[in-house]
């Protein structure tokens, strides 16, 4: 297991710049999320990484030393790909093997054996070994997948959004059997997704990448409690996090088109800027300070949603359990004052 | 451990939505086709047919008219192509006979007495025959071979020009061949490889080239490259990814390309005419020569061209499973 440190990368391929200067590193035993939407890069980053994709500048180090002249094989990384690339011609147990054969590593066929079945126990594929991979289900597929990286010792996973061709379930209980996996083995990973759930899940820290850049690297609190700017901010959190204009006049915040106003925080904010609240910050109670028209009630069980009209905005609120409210009433709520996020113009976040 | 997904949905069937039953109409069509089809099949058959019954008739049915369906058939037409023979004198004749009843004659020697002659020794078609297996055979192994990793190359690497390069090598099958022979004829005289082996090589890989590289272009661009990619990270080097990866999924491509530059090289008529003379020349015109000598023996040139289809069928038969899904281009699942 490695330190892998990324610096400065830019990847031009005709027509786009995939990648333009990005630097993280993933610190050893740690599981690192690349959180991006899609087109954002992800994918480049890892190629770059395994040595598939050559950068055109930058530098990457694994651990200290630079890699930039080492093909694939010598860099000693695993790649679990974003579509399945299990060799259809083969059965699981050779699919498993097929890293240990590799004539650069010259394993004996006994040991091969012991590492694929203790591998196939792991990710309770044991009774599939003799099957061929062609009609196996997505789900199989994708734990056969995961079973050749980490059949083997290599210096860092590599996996490009492992669990986004599985149904909802299937992808919680591999989300988690993943994530107790690297815990137990204490394996550097790098885990690409654009699914915020699962960054925010599974993640040590996260790298947030869009169109080539890097806004954010954070653990997942800093990235969900101080996101460093408007588009990080949306990027995470379900329902996502309410914006509004909002403008400053004698130590009050005004919301653009509302009539809410409330007390500004001891912050040094420009005159005009935009107001970040999420959902769960706004907490209707019989004596809130705040008052607006119930629109639309989204009950989801554990959670319902709220969408509340003061003005010409519509404030989307997170509550526990369900509600006996009515659509049409008034609503009273208040807001958690120490959790107000705000962003200048261009976006960043105004601390 | 068993989840809802390997179970199946809780309830019971209870209802068949059968919508297999066939309309009489679509039956009709389907009548229809498979005779149109049989008609076809029929056709392109019969002059195969014919060559088979003819090689095996004697020298009186072969010309008899109306043609005999029926017939006892003898091995004639094999001796004649197989051998050199001559005349037994009326003197000698006894001494043959004598010979045969004792059983010390083998089987092409009796029937060659049969028609008054003997045998002397093989006759040029056996070498003809050898030529055609040597030159096609080697041949298609290169230009397959060759062409795959060529074909590999413009699959998956940069390369400069590449769309230029490409048409440039189709291009080279843009004129009929054999416009080129008089100057070809030339070169290969100058070069000294009129006549020979090496020679007759050389221009059917160059001419099959361009064919095996196109077609396994179009089979290896179908196989994704992430297979040999994930190779690559697992630890193996290009090649050893190329071989174990590609070559089992291109193994449809590599046989259909086979088969159409075999049957091209072995067929091949103008150039073997032109650029052979003994050493190098093979079967397609040496059985057209027979025509020639003394009178046409048509009873030898088809066992000759019976022969001649045998190594091509026996090929395309034992690569035919591949060959259905080869022919259908890009067929192959993802
Ligand atoms: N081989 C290539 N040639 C040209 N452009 C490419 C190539 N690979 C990627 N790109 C471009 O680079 C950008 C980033 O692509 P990348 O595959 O890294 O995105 P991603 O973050 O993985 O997206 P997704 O979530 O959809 O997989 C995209 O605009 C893409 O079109
Ligand atoms: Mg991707």
């Amino acid at each position: 297991m490695s330190h892998v440190e990324l610096s400065n990368i830019v990847k031009r391929f005709p027509g786009v710049t995939a990648l333009k200067g990005i630097s993280f590193d993933v610190r050893d035993g740690e599981f690192f999320v690349l959180l991006g939407p899609t087109g954002a890069g992800k994918t480049t980053t890892l190629r770059i990484i395994a040595g598939l994709t050559k950068q055109d500048e930058g530098t990457i180090r694994f651990d200290g030393e630079s890699v930039d002249a080492l093909t694939p094989a010598e860099r000693d990384t695993a790649f679990v790909f974003q579509q399945y690339s299990l060799y259809p011609t083969m059965t699981v147990f050779d699919n498993l093997a097929f890293p240990l054969r590799a004539p650069s590593r010259r394993l004996p066929e006994d040991e091969i054996r012991k590492r694929v079945e203790v591998t196939a126990e792991k990710l309770r594929i044991s009774h599939l070994l003799d099957r061929k991979t062609a009609h196996l289900s997505g789900g199989e597929m994708q734990r056969v997948s995961i079973g050749r990286a980490i059949v083997r010792e290599p210096r860092i996973f590599l996996m490009d959004e492992p669990l986004s061709n599985l149904d909802a379930k299937l992808r919680e209980a591999l989300r988690v059997e993943l994530q107790h996996l690297q815990k137990v083995e204490g394996s550097t990973t790098l885990f690409v997704t654009h699914d915020q759930i699962e960054a925010l899940t599974m993640a040590d820290r996260i790298a947030v990448l869009d169109l080539g850049r890097i806004r954010q690297i954070g653990t997942p609190e800093d990235i969900y409690d101080r996101p460093a700017d408007t588009f990080v901010a949306q990027l995470v959190g379900t329902p996502r996090i309410n914006l509004f204009p909002a403008r400053r006049e004698n130590n009050h915040l005004y919301i653009e088109g509302s009539e809410l106003h409330l007390p500004a925080p001891t912050l040094d904010l420009p005159e005009r800027f935009t107001l970040g609240i999420r959902p769960e910050d706004i907490t209707p109670s019989p004596d809130g300070a705040f008052a607006g028209t119930l629109q639309i009630t989204e009950p989801l069980g554990v959670e319902t949603i709220l969408h509340i009209r003061s003005g010409e905005r519509t404030l989307q609120s997170l509550i526990p359990g369900m509600t006996d409210l009515r659509i049409g009433d008034t609503v009273r709520f208040d807001l958690v004052q120490d959790r107000l996020h705000c962003f200048d113009l261009d976006g960043k976040r105004i601390n | 451990m068993a989840t809802f997904y390997e179970t199946g949905p809780g309830y019971p069937v209870t209802e068949s939505i059968r919508v297999d039953r066939v309309s009489p109409t679509a039956r009709r069509i389907h009548a229809v086709r498979a005779f149109v089809v049989l008609v076809f099949a029929i056709i392109t058959l019969i002059p195969v047919f014919v060559m088979g019954i003819t090689a095996f008739k004697s020298r009186a049915d072969v010309v008899s008219v109306p043609p005999k369906i029926i017939f006892k058939p003898t091995l004639e037409g094999f001796v004649f192509l197989f051998t050199e023979r001559a005349v037994v004198s009326k003197v000698r004749l006894p001494e043959f006979q004598k010979k045969a009843e004792a059983g010390e004659l083998s089987l092409f020697e009796r029937i060659a007495l049969n028609t008054g002659q003997e045998i002397t020794g093989p006759s040029d078609y056996v070498d003809r025959l050898k030529n055609s297996l040597i030159i096609a055979g080697i041949s298609t192994i290169l230009s397959v071979g060759l062409g795959l990793f060529a074909a590999y190359a413009f699959s998956r690497f940069p390369i400069g020009g590449k769309d230029d390069l490409l048409f440039f090598i189709l291009s080279t099958r843009m004129l009929p061949p054999v416009v080129v022979t008089i100057p070809l004829f030339l070169m290969y005289r100058q070069l000294g490889l009129h006549d020979s082996h090496l020679g007759m090589i050389l221009l059917y890989t160059v001419f099959n080239l361009s064919l095996s590289v196109w077609l396994l272009k179009g089979f290896i661009d179908e196989i994704p490259i992430e297979y040999e990619e994930a190779a690559l990270v697992d630890g193996y080097t290009r090649f050893q990814a190329f071989y174990k990866i590609v070559l089992p999924q291109a193994v449809t491509g590599i046989a259909a390309t086979t088969v159409f530059c075999l049957i091209f090289a072995w067929n091949e008529y103008a150039f073997a005419l032109m650029l052979t003379s003994d050493d190098a020349r093979t079967a397609p015109p040496s059985i057209a020569t027979m025509l020639g000598r003394g009178g046409i023996e048509w009873s030898a040139i088809a066992a000759g061209s019976l022969g001649f289809l045998i190594p091509v069928v026996i090929v395309t038969f034992a690569l035919r499973n591949y060959l259905l899904r080869g022919v259908t281009f890009g067929a192959i699942r993802r």
